[in-house]
């Protein structure tokens, strides 16, 4: 690649790069912007431009309005700044290589740095079941699920109600005590009575009309409902809530937050869950937590866990050969299958090779997901066709040995044809003169195919090779999808023979408790930092040999 | 220079029109309808269901005068919904298993449900227990379901009693040639908690202790504690190297079918393998689990289907309202029932549908002695440890080390 070309190609140069010399002088720039403006405007490309622009834009005012109800400012101040730039960059006639960058870069922040800083961010939360949302969150949740019906209470049948208007008057409940059928309206100042003369009751008991007040239909009061929910008629003993738009009842939030002692109060009890800010939860004297707690930085726990637990560090180091294992497997193997066939499919003496080709890519035309499933039935012990069909009786999955052999035999299906069609494309690109050349000074096919076209391969297949290993590392549904894991010893049901660092993570991190996706970024951080290794190693390797053969 | 500025008024007029259109169209509609139609209600389920809801969904909302939408979700329901509410765009209601209760307490996805005392008495009690969580009533049970031992009357026309009556008879099958499996009882290669834990019952073990209120306590572990090794001893005593009745092989995916192609006589599973066993013209008989000779009882997991009310829904009044006096409703129970048959958790409407239906009541009495499925949090660190002990003692594994193993990891996970 350092090497200048020579030859009729060098005579054709990109666009802004000519030599120095050809350059319009730089006392003339009007002439310079004049040739650019008349660059000629086509139809197609104006309206490609506003088409493009366009939906810009009302992709914009789309996201925009979540954000103004959500009241996210700083959101929306960097939406619109964001907009702005695109429409200038594409409005003005500069900044030529900006316009070709830009978007890509949009896609690369959008899909690839945010995720990848929300990874990093999380990892260093508790977040996860039971802790999703705010400390207030989990107040509310605390109350609200710490209500219950006042013992020996009254049922009431509820109509809502208002003085003023339906869609926007002050909502009153009218509840009808069953026992006695006397009628009362309720706002936030209590329960009063009203005079029987002047409402008129449904059979179920409902007030369907109350003179001085609008009964609401469901639909009217329903589209209230925040309302509804929130109005809490204070009475002795508690309060009357409603429960849905047709029945009422007294109840009392028996659990209260506190805010002097930063603690939830049990009315009843009597006991007390302060607030611990590192666990993110109400934790009493005793040690015991309420369950609802919430999102908190916890620094790095997450990832001294990792390091520090003797059950997850302890089969790590295994895993992690495993894995490399497993991932050179598959690439190699596939490769090395692929190559094969597409060398012998490239010979000239060959015939009927695109029947081959066609029955050859096959594997890859069908979905992996059904393949995977398919093949996990195929090696079942007693039902499965491999066994049967060769008369053995091989516990397939049941011993470490055989299973690492079945998931990369079934990689090796699945991925030799993806190795098949990219070698194939790469010796099509081989000039014939070369090989010829070598045989014309005596080598020997295999000497040809070593010293010739396997390097050669090589500097085309490199780069794929290494996104293929990097696939492979993290291929969750090779596994998850036909072994699980199995076998894993009697002893430890976290990390079986055949788990991918991956599907180890999985399991660590959604086996158990719940979900644990700080810890679960944790790790994906800790294999993030292998791969990136394993490829930089890679790539700088490849860009030598690059350096040798082209 | 001309075209220039032509082509830069026309873009931004453009580009403006393009803008307004986008919000003409999409805002206005977004944010009126709710109002016109005077409130809204999402239902989230999963695919069978939604089909089952639909129709009486739509029968509330024309009633009451509001528009009702019914949500399929057809994979991780559950999940889907509590992330979905954390961020304030899940359903108002949602329908589940009752054993997702815990998670979604501590995640304060559901409210608890108020029913007035009527209305919990028509209920199936054991139904209303499962979905009682800490005291609250967190969901509306509509269907109940357990396992149950499904034999194929021409290969096994009784009853076994116990364990050993079914092994002997399984054997002789077997010998006979008229079958090629003893049991089909779902283990796979890692394991089915849920589908052992009858025998595991049978012989002796148990999951959780009881508090003194009746809940499932999760400092009483029971997975680890000698009773569950003596368990597994008879459980690894039934499989790969011992009698080969369980196998690993058989798993979730060839169990009904290995039954149905009338490879085996007995088969231990729920409601909804009773279709499949119809569509192959086998005849059966539903009786109840048998337990080991001379041990305990084998008792099912009994779980409940239910109807929650989301916390953070947009339309909790009408969410409560659907929920608490709605899906209470017989007729809606027995619709349900139509679209898939577990037996209905009303009692009315399971009276209704017993008397064509006879399998109901024979899976009701196989449940009979069931056991709730705990619903505490806890129980998610049960299931995988538990279900890949089960499938090493099943597959020749010493017993005690294994259980003792499975124990010490599942409470290390257990807050």
């Amino acid at each position: 690649m350092s090497t200048p070309l020579s030859g009729p190609g060098s005579a054709t140069q990109a666009p802004g790069r000519e030599p120095a010399g050809s350059r319009p002088p730089r006392s003339r720039p009007s002439r310079t912007r004049a040739t650019r403006d008349d660059a000629p405007i086509t139809l197609t490309g104006l309206a490609g431009k506003v088409l493009l622009l366009g939906l810009t834009a009302g992709v914009a005012v789309w996201a925009a309005f979540p954000l103004v109800a959500a009241g996210m400012w700083a959101g929306l101040a960097l939406l619109a700044a964001s907009t702005a730039g695109l429409f200038y960059l594409y409005l003005t006639r500069r900044h030529i290589p900006a316009k070709y960058l830009v978007p890509g870069t949009l896609f690369l922040i959008a899909f690839q740095v945010f995720p990848v800083l929300y990874t990093a961010s999380t990892a260093f939360t508790n977040f996860g079941d039971g802790h999703r949302g705010s400390k207030d969150d989990a107040v509310v949740a605390i109350q609200s699920s710490s209500v219950t019906q006042v013992p020996g209470s009254a049922e009431y049948a509820l109509s809502i109600a208002t003085t003023g208007d339906p869609a926007t008057g002050a909502l009153v409940f009218l509840v009808t005590d069953p026992g006695t059928g006397a009628v009362s309206v309720g706002d936030t100042d209590g329960l009063r009575r009203l005079d029987p003369a002047d409402v008129t009751v449904a059979t179920g008991g409902r007030v369907t009309a109350a003179d001085g007040y609008t009964v609401l239909t469901v639909g009217q009061a329903s589209s209230r409902s925040r309302e509804i929910t929130d109005l809490v008629v204070p009475t002795p003993g508690g309060a009357v809530r409603s429960s849905g738009l047709s029945r009422a009842y007294e109840g009392k939030a028996v659990r209260a937050y506190e805010a002097g002692c930063d603690c939830v109060r049990d009315a009843e009890t009597g006991r007390t869950w302060t607030a611990d800010d590192e666990a993110g939860a109400f934790v009493a004297a005793d040690g015991e937590r309420l369950a609802q707690g919430w999102k908190v930085n916890v620094g790095l726990t997450n990832f001294t866990r990792v390091l520090t637990d003797e059950n997850i560090s302890g089969p790590f180091l295994g895993s992690l050969i495993w894995n490399f294992a497993f991932a050179i497997g598959s690439t190699g193997g596939t490769f090395l299958l692929g190559m094969l066939i597409a060398l012998v499919l490239h010979s000239p003496r060959m015939r009927g090779t695109n029947l081959y080709r066609v029955v050859l890519v096959l594997p890859y035309a069908m979905p992996s997901f059904a393949m995977l499933l398919a093949w996990r039935d195929m090696f079942n012990a007693d039902f499965g066709l491999i066994n049967n069909l060769f008369g053995v009786n091989v516990d397939w999955f049941g011993q470490a040995w055989t299973a690492r052999f079945a998931v990369i035999l079934v990689q090796l299906w699945l991925g030799y044809p993806y190795m098949f069609l990219v070698a194939t494309g790469a010796l099509q690109a081989i000039p014939r003169e070369l090989t010829e050349a070598t045989a014309v000074d005596g080598a020997s096919p295999w000497q040809s195919f070593r010293a010739v076209t396997l390097p050669l391969l090589l500097v085309a297949l490199s780069p794929l090779l290494i996104s293929s290993f990097a696939f492979n590392f993290n291929n969750f549904n090779a596994i998850y999808l036909t072994t699980e894991g199995a076998p894993f010893p009697a002893d430890n049901p976290a990390n079986g023979a055949t788990d991918l660092l991956i599907t180890y993570t999985y399991l660590l991190a959604f086996g158990g408790q719940g979900a644990q996706f700080g810890f679960a970024a944790a790790i994906s951080l800790f294999i993030f930092a292998i791969v990136a290794v394993v490829s930089a190693i890679s790539f700088r390797r490849t860009r030598k040999q690059e350096e040798v053969y082209a | 220079m001309r075209i220039r500025t032509a082509g830069v008024v026309a873009l931004f007029t453009l580009a403006l029109a393009a803008s307004g259109c986008g919000g003409d169209s999409d805002e206005p509609a977004a944010k009126d309808t709710p109002k016109a139609a005077g409130g809204k209600l999402v239902i989230w389920a999963d695919d069978k269901r939604t089909a089952a809801l639909k129709p009486f969904a739509e029968k509330f909302g024309q009633e009451n005068g509001v528009s009702v939408e019914v949500q399929a979700v057809s994979k991780d329901l559950q999940t889907n919904f509590v992330t979905a509410s954390q961020q304030g765009s899940g359903p108002d209601v949602v329908v589940g298993a009752h054993d997702w209760i815990g998670n979604l307490v501590q995640n304060g996805a559901i409210d608890p449900v108020q029913l007035a005392a009527e209305q919990k008495s028509a209920f199936n009690p054991t139904a209303i227990k499962a979905v009682t969580f800490n005291g609250q009533l967190y969901g509306v049970p509509y269907a109940q379901e357990n396992l149950a031992l499904i034999r194929n009357t021409e290969l096994a026309p009784e009853a076994p009693k116990t364990i050993e009556d079914l092994v002997a008879n399984g054997r002789a099958l077997k010998a006979s040639k008229k079958a090629t499996e003893t049991l089909c009882l779902q283990v796979g290669q890692n394991g089915d908690a849920y589908h052992i834990y009858p025998l595991y019952t049978s012989a002796g073990g148990y999951l959780f202790g009881t508090g003194a209120n009746g809940d499932y306590d999760p400092k009483d572990l029971g997975v680890g504690k000698p009773e569950s090794v003596e368990a597994f001893k008879k459980i690894g005593a039934l499989g790969e190297k011992g009698a080969g009745v369980l196998k690993r092989s058989i798993a979730d995916t060839n169990s009904i079918a290995t039954f149905t192609g009338k490879k085996c006589a007995y088969l231990v599973s729920g409601p909804w393998a009773v279709a499949d066993v119809k569509k192959a013209n086998i005849k059966y008989d539903i009786s109840a689990i048998p337990g080991f000779a001379g041990g305990k009882e084998a008792q099912p997991f009994v779980g409940v289907q239910a109807f929650y009310v989301a916390a953070k829904g947009k339309n909790k009044a009408l969410a409560q309202e659907f929920v608490a006096n709605y899906t209470t409703t017989p007729e809606l129970a027995v619709a349900l029932y139509n679209a898939e048959p577990r037996p209905p958790a009303l009692t009315a409407a399971l009276d209704q549908v017993k008397g064509t239906d006879p399998d109901l009541a024979k899976f009701q009495e196989a449940g009979r002695n069931g056991q709730v499925l705990p619903a505490i949090p806890a129980m998610a660190a049960i299931w995988d440890p538990f279900g890949k002990a089960e499938a090493a003692v099943i597959g020749g594994a010493d017993p005690t080390s294994t259980i003792t193993a499975a124990g010490k990891t599942i409470s290390g996970q257990i807050k």
